[in-house]
């Protein structure tokens, strides 16, 4: 909840969360297990760090339970790095989300890669000092989590499978979802609201803006330099990193490639350059031959 | 910039800088913007014009980039040491500690909304005119054709510290 002090300044107010996310754009968020990981992440010139005890791809291959980090490790890399440190909590855990917001997480992802706390509701994200970051795979999904308080909005893509095709879907079903608005009356506004269950309000802000109201990261199978790269031209506003970097043959060349593909992703030259000599990619797995209970995106609703 | 008038590109390459009458070095993370222009060779390229005087606002990260002094940085973080002060980075907390406020501007009585954002604080203002103070403390100062805020004057909608950079670049570019 926005707080206010007695000289007037206020904190957790809608635009100081939206802010921090405006100050990553054009960056990398890097998913990080360890404080050495963070370290290399920020060498490697992430704007953020996700702090999180397994990555998606491990997440995947044990199964059971997935849960928020273990506070200490939180802490450790909070300790380690002066760039903004993310974490994760369970979809509508809102005690997990209490907890990383007193350890001073700067973002919480309410994420989809956790196995979800809630079936039916999301956090309500409003209370919150902290910032929330939040999946989508289409405008409606988007426009909910924002209704909800989310201050940022990534879109899901299939974390943990190395392979980008969902990403791009994802990408690509939100612009196409806001490309319809223009040029829709109120009337058909109402009803294309109705439609994809968003407020009415918040699709009118993406017509008069041509976009999200909040900064869209995308995630979920990133793995190359060229996957970061083709996901920016898709209009995103920067990339979140997971599995792609630390289940690759050499991290920290990776990531950096992967930065610098982001920041100049229209210029084939410079990617080219940085993709030169990568040793493996990660293995990737494709979508079709994942057993349905084990696609992450569907979680969330 | 556009609403206050100004034409902007991006500068991502040394060759972008060339025939700029005017620079904005914007907020995001010190550190990690310090070492992606080093990496691309833009590092010393954008130190050089801002010495040589091209007109040049810093906001949050900008300002740290632009500061002679820096604490909490990274160990090896180098700044520009353009601007003769000290700052702090991240000096109010972390992003839970991050607040709005009315600013007072200086040689204008009405408050200007600032926006802090991880923002550093001026330790120390040496020889550089303060523009903008948070309840008495310096938030934005001036030295010459370069500005500096800890705040981010863009995410608050008022335009006034837009144009007054805009001014002072039409006025080195006439």
């Amino acid at each position: 909840m926005a707080e206010r002090n007695g000289s007037g300044s206020q904190k957790g107010t809608f635009k100081v969360k939206a802010g921090l996310a405006e100050m990553l754009k054009g960056g990398v968020i890097m998913d990080v297990v360890t404080p050495e990981h963070a370290r290399l992440a920020q060498d490697a010139g992430a704007c953020a760090v996700m702090a999180l005890e397994r990555v998606p791809a491990d997440i995947r291959k044990e199964g059971g339970v997935a849960r928020m980090s273990d506070p200490s490790l939180i802490k450790a890399i909070e300790a380690a790095v002066t760039i903004p440190v993310m974490a994760k909590c369970r979809i509508g855990h809102f005690v997990e989300a209490r907890v990383l917001e007193e350890l001073g997480v700067d973002y919480i992802d309410e994420s989809e890669v956790l196995t979800p706390a809630d079936e039916e509701n999301h956090i309500d994200k409003w209370p919150f000092k902290v910032p929330f970051v939040c999946g989508c795979r289409d405008l409606g999904e988007a426009l909910r989590r924002i209704a909800e308080g989310a201050a940022m909005i990534r879109t899901k893509g299939e974390a943990g499978t190395g392979n980008v095709v969902e990403a791009v879907r994802h990408a690509r079903a939100v612009n196409a979802g806001i490309r319809k608005l223009q040029g829709l009356n109120r009337a058909e506004l109402v009803q294309e609201a109705k439609r994809i269950g968003a407020p009415v309000d918040l699709l009118e802000e993406c017509q008069k803006l041509g976009r999200l109201p909040v900064v869209n990261f995308a995630a979920g199978g990133i793995a190359t330099p060229a996957d970061a790269a083709l996901m920016m031209q898709l209009g995103v506003d920067g990339v979140f990193v997971g599995s792609g970097i630390f289940k690759s043959e050499d991290p920290l060349r990776r990531a950096k490639a992967i930065v610098a593909a982001t920041t100049y992703h229209d210029r084939p030259d410079i990617i080219a350059e940085a993709s030169e000599g990568l040793g493996e990619a990660m293995r990737g797995l494709e979508i079709p031959a994942l057993p349905e209970d084990q696609l992450l995106a569907q979680r969330g609703w | 910039m556009a609403a206050a008038g100004a034409r902007t590109r991006l500068v991502r390459l040394k060759e972008d800088l060339a025939e700029l009458d005017g620079l904005v070095i914007p907020g995001g993370e010190s550190t990690t913007m310090t070492m992606l222009m080093q990496r691309m060779g833009l590092y010393d390229s954008v130190r050089q014009a801002v010495r040589d005087g091209l007109p040049t606002l810093g906001t949050c990260a900008g300002m740290i980039l632009l500061a002679e002094r820096i604490s909490d940085g990274l160990p090896d973080q180098p700044g520009f040491g353009i601007l003769d002060i000290a700052v702090r980075r991240n000096g109010y907390g972390r992003q839970v500690d991050s607040f709005e406020a009315d600013l007072e501007l200086a040689g204008d009585e009405r408050p200007f909304p600032g926006v802090f954002i991880r923002a550093p604080i001026v330790e120390d203002t040496g020889s550089t005119e303060v523009i903008a103070r948070h309840e008495g403390d310096p938030v934005g100062v001036r030295q010459g054709s370069v500005m500096a805020l800890a705040f981010h004057p863009e995410l608050s909608g008022d335009l006034r510290l837009h144009e007054e950079f805009v001014h002072l670049v039409e006025g080195r570019a006439s």
